[in-house]
């Protein structure tokens, strides 16, 4: 790989590891909300999780634009108190790709919550443990695989992150130019057939390494137990 | 007095579509409810332990409160000091024997009350020393109900639940259960709760047995 390429996957990777690093709790609480008792707006939370699934990434970008531009009610309060911008920085390719990559997340996570045994959790209560340790000690555990699966599943969406990314955060090089979007302005350019190939082939090579791994942790953390719930579950 | 009683219990359940009403009043160590399947044995050993509410009503073991619906005291299943076996066994998938056992491990009874059997005591009366390092999904049906039962005993239970723990047995292996739970009787003297729809099995088990149609 030549200095450039190198420095485009080194910036999608970061983009992408702290995207999912960040949604990793958030993703898992939702889910685990959303594998609990019903509650009323239930079915709200849950098309607003979904959302970013079924609308075009474009308006996405939008969305993301009006909430956390400068100008935006998320977005000024944050660079006010905690000094985050999110317009044409990285952190805006970020945040893009953990909206998108948050359903996927979310649902794996979820059916892993909802296959662990309830009764097994009652079974832990009667042994002395609070709600908490419960959940810590059962329910937890017995949901790693859905938790591997989902970050990886969410690690492989954020890398092939586009629209939502070129509409919110820009395409500036060393910035927000991640793979794909590297490979839409190679294309821009005449005679760049190579470069393209080149990229695309990176992008390829990334993909199958996370898919590989998330399949393996999966295996893995289910090693041990009556039942996990697989990538193919999703 | 209620509290020369093992067990006091008074309370309406809701069991399917209907409310049961079940009164327990019972001063022997081993009181055996009797009944066909569907009469809700297992909502009313879930009541006691916590892990569903009553109606109304009372339950007293021991001497202690574990609820009173109409005083509004209901303490959680983590503070009932319930050794509840269940009849799926419940045991940890993820977990090794030896840390199943752990998992509840108290030094100390929850109401006070004489120490009984040590750890290893209780693996050598129940026979699951050889078991320690396997892991749930390996072992066989009699296994799991003693690893359960031994569960059960780590946790240094204020009283038992059983809940048909011979059933799905082979007539030997439940035999072995039968003395088990009769030397549990004898030897730790904790109220033992347990529901059957064998009749055979509660009279050899030979405590109070209070039918339940």
């Amino acid at each position: 790989m030549s200095g450039a390429e190198w420095e485009i996957v080194r910036l999608s990777l970061k983009v992408s590891v702290v995207a999912i690093l960040v949604t990793l709790p958030l993703a898992y609480g939702l889910a685990w909300v959303l594998a609990g008792r019903a509650f009323p707006g239930r079915v709200l939370v849950d098309a607003l999780v979904h959302l970013p699934l079924v609308l075009p990434p474009v308006v996405t970008g939008w969305l993301l634009l009006l909430l956390f531009g400068n100008n935006g009610p998320v977005g000024a309060w944050m660079g006010e108190n905690l000094g985050i911008g999110f317009v044409f920085r990285w952190t805006g390719a970020a945040l893009a790709a953990a909206i998108m990559a948050l359903p996927l997340m979310v649902r794996a996570m979820r059916l892993s919550i909802e296959a662990v045994d309830r009764r097994l959790v009652g079974a832990a209560r009667t042994l002395g443990a609070s709600r908490w340790r419960a959940f810590a000690t059962i329910t937890l555990p017995l949901s790693l695989p859905g938790i591997a699966a989902g970050t990886m599943l969410g690690f492989a969406r954020s890398l092939g992150e586009f629209g939502a990314t070129i509409t919110f955060a820009s395409n500036i090089p060393g910035e927000t130019r991640t793979l794909p979007l590297a490979i839409y302005s190679a294309l821009q350019v005449p005679g760049t057939d190579v470069a393209v190939a080149r990229l695309a082939i990176i992008s390829i090579v990334l993909s199958l390494v996370a898919l590989v791994l998330s399949e393996w942790l999966v295996r893995r953390s289910a090693l041990g137990q009556a039942e996990g719930t697989r990538l193919h579950a999703f | 007095m209620p509290s020369d009683l093992a067990f006091d219990i008074d309370c309406r359940l809701r069991v399917g579509d209907g409310i049961r009403h079940y009164h327990i009043r019972s001063g022997a160590a081993l009181t055996s409810l009797v009944g066909p399947s569907g009469v809700g044995k297992t909502s009313l050993l879930n009541c006691v332990a916590g892990l569903a509410r009553a109606e109304s009503g009372h339950a007293i073991i021991g001497g202690r409160h574990l609820f009173d619906m109409g005083e509004g005291l209901f303490l959680g299943p983590e503070m009932r000091g319930a050794g509840y076996v269940f009849q799926d066994a419940r045991l940890f998938p993820h977990l090794r024997v030896a840390a199943n056992l752990a998992y509840g491990a108290r030094r100390k009874r929850l109401s006070g009350g004489p120490q009984m059997l040590d750890e290893t005591a209780i693996i050598a009366l129940l026979g699951i020393g050889h078991l320690l390092g396997r892991w749930p999904a390996t072992l066989s049906g009699g296994e799991i109900r003693r690893v359960a039962i031994g569960r059960a005993l780590f946790s240094r239970p204020s009283f038992l639940l059983l809940d048909e723990p011979l059933v799905s047995l082979d007539p030997a292996r439940a035999e072995e259960m039968a003395q088990l739970i009769i030397s549990i009787r004898d030897e730790l003297r904790l109220p033992i709760l347990h529901v059957s729809h064998d009749r055979a099995e509660v009279e050899r088990l030979a405590g109070e047995v209070i039918e339940i149609a």
